[in-house]
């Protein structure tokens, strides 16, 4: 579904992604990790169009969409979060899922059609479903953090996307909340059949939803695999499980 | 509700000012609405997209010249001469709009400004066609709207159809998408939505409005001058819509309707004008970030608690 290769950037000479090659199968769940810094949020960056690459191709459904801008990229089914929420603070939470079914419906520039009941039932359904349908009416940027980063999947969702990439979807979660997420992102993804391509901190979180994990460190990867591979892989615990480990002790 | 209400007395107190019988009241109204429609479709811009322009002027100015061009130099009918106009404006608008959006915030500002002295240019130097710092004089209007309260009841009915397009265009699907924009450019593009296209499209529909309100000016005034499309023109619907409140949809036309009257009663006494002008502004800025709209809805609301 996903084909990543050689994928390179820089910045003034600072290789933040170098030579990054991935292949995601069709329904697959497949985790990003790497210590901070390691160029997680730049590989997003790169698949989604806010970066143009230097070199290197992105397929999606064997369709370059590499150094495309992002909204022909969401459009193409490709759809993201963002690792600090991201969302419109000052615009209702039904208002901001509703801008998203706006634009995946090609009505942004209809100028004719009221906004005031519009897509009302599908926005219901998204909201019932992260969660926030009792919220509906409250500004997003009043919400609590925790609250917009399920928002902030609401509006990803509202593109109907095949390809999901979120970006630390539980960062700043409290532990409660981060196993709700998490659940929440297993059965929406089986449910509407997505692919899922994830960066997470929380090792909980990347070891129960992951399938496949790629670490990723100083903007290569340095190995990919199933979970259990990951985890005994010797680089890996040396770059990043075996840091961790040791802050944790 | 109160809304509505409000609407519906400020329409029958617009449709009953000329039987009051004074034709310098019908002049003022007919003024007011038609710099009420200019800052309204400035609003479109700073409101709802989100990119303050320093140069709208530009549009009210090439709408008012073309249509007293039209009318006079080609003796063309009204019915031609008005959307002919129109047009213009919004060609001007998609042209000028068109670089414009590729930048942002002080930049955008600055390229509407460049652009607006431009017009002001042409409209100084082409003395053949403009008049020139003469101005344009003697705009032809038919004759059944030489009376200046059927131009009243003409232009009431322009600006009527005007502001309700407006609020359609404000309250549909794409204006609940510009209002993303505004808030978060960033966020847009990653739902789906070409943000450099919908402000160009905000920019073209503030254009086209402008330069209705400068068509309808040109026929009222019976000319066009220079100063209308001077950057301190620009400057003075600006600050109708942040005296209005730019985050309302009426706020604007409140703006422009209480400056207009301070301006006229002011100057009845002092020829500060501008420096009570200044004072305003301040005022507004550091006092009233949401304009006159704003307080009149934190004072509905501290009502309610």
């Amino acid at each position: 579904m996903l084909q990543i290769s050689r994928l390179c950037k820089s910045f003034d000479g600072f290789a933040a992604t170098r030579d990054v090659s991935l292949v995601l199968e069709q329904g697959e769940r497949h985790a990003i990790i790497g210590p901070n810094g390691a160029g997680k949020t730049t590989f997003f960056n790169l698949i989604t169009g806010h970066l143009r690459p230097d070199s290197g191709t992105v397929e999606f459904k064997e369709q370059s969409v590499a150094g495309r801008p992002p909204h022909e990229i969401v459009k193409r089914g490709i759809a993201r979060s963002f690792q600090h929420s991201n969302v419109y603070p000052r615009m209702s939470v039904a208002q901001n899922v509703q801008v998203g079914l706006i634009a995946r419906q090609g009505q942004a520039f209809n100028m004719f059609i009221a906004a005031a009941e519009l897509h009302r039932q599908e926005t219901g359904e998204l909201l019932e479903l992260v969660g926030l349908i009792d919220a509906e009416h409250t500004a997003a940027g009043d919400l609590a953090y925790g609250k917009q980063k399920q928002l902030e999947l609401a509006i990803a969702l509202a593109a109907a996307p095949q390809l999901l990439l979120l970006d630390e979807p539980t960062a700043g979660m409290a532990p409660a909340e981060t196993v709700k997420m998490m659940q929440l992102i297993g059965e929406i993804v089986a449910a509407r059949g997505l692919t899922l391509l994830f960066t997470e901190h929380d090792m909980d979180v990347v070891f129960s939803l992951a399938q496949r994990i790629s670490v990723l460190h100083h903007g290569e990867i340095i190995a990919s695999g199933q979970p259990q591979e990951i985890r005994q892989n010797k680089e890996v615990q040396l770059v990043y499980l075996g840091k961790a480990a040791d802050a944790k002790a | 509700m109160s809304r509505i209400l409000a609407l519906l007395v400020v329409g029958v107190a617009l449709l009953c000012i000329p039987l009051l019988g004074s034709r310098y009241l019908v002049d003022l109204t007919t003024e007011i609405i038609i710099y009420a429609l200019f800052a309204l479709s400035l609003n479109v811009l700073i409101g709802y997209a989100g990119n303050v322009s320093f140069g709208h002027a530009a549009y009210f100015a090439i709408g008012g010249y073309s249509c007293a061009i039209l009318l006079t130099t080609y003796q063309w009918p009204l019915w031609l001469s008005l959307p002919a106009a129109v047009g213009l404006s919004a060609g001007a608008a998609l042209i000028i709009g068109y670089f414009c959006v590729r930048l942002t915030d002080i930049y955008f500002a600055m390229l509407t400004l460049a652009f607006s002295m431009l017009v002001w240019s042409a409209a100084f130097k082409w003395y053949q066609v403009t008049g020139g710092d003469d101005g344009f004089i003697g705009v032809r209007v038919p004759t059944l709207l030489e009376d200046r309260m059927a131009f009243y009841y003409f232009a009431l009915g322009v600006v009527g159809l005007s502001v309700a397009a407006l609020w359609r265009i404000c309250h549909s699907a794409f204006g609940r998408t510009l209002v993303a924009v505004r808030e978060n450019p960033l966020r847009t593009g990653f739902v789906g939505i070409d943000v450099r296209k919908m402000r160009l499209a905000a920019f073209v529909v503030a254009g086209t409005f402008a330069g209705i309100a400068g068509a309808l000016f040109a026929m009222y005034n019976r000319g066009m001058y220079t100063e209308s499309a001077f950057w301190t023109e620009s400057a003075q619907v600006l600050i109708m819509t942040l005296l209005g409140g730019m985050y309302s949809f009426f706020g604007p036309a409140l703006g422009a309707a209480v400056l207009y009257l301070l301006e006229v009663s002011i100057n009845q006494y002092t020829e500060y004008w501008p420096a009570i002008l200044g004072t305003l502004l301040i005022l507004i800025v550091l006092f009233l970030p949401d304009g006159l709209a704003g307080l009149a809805q934190k004072m509905r609301r501290s009502r309610k608690a």
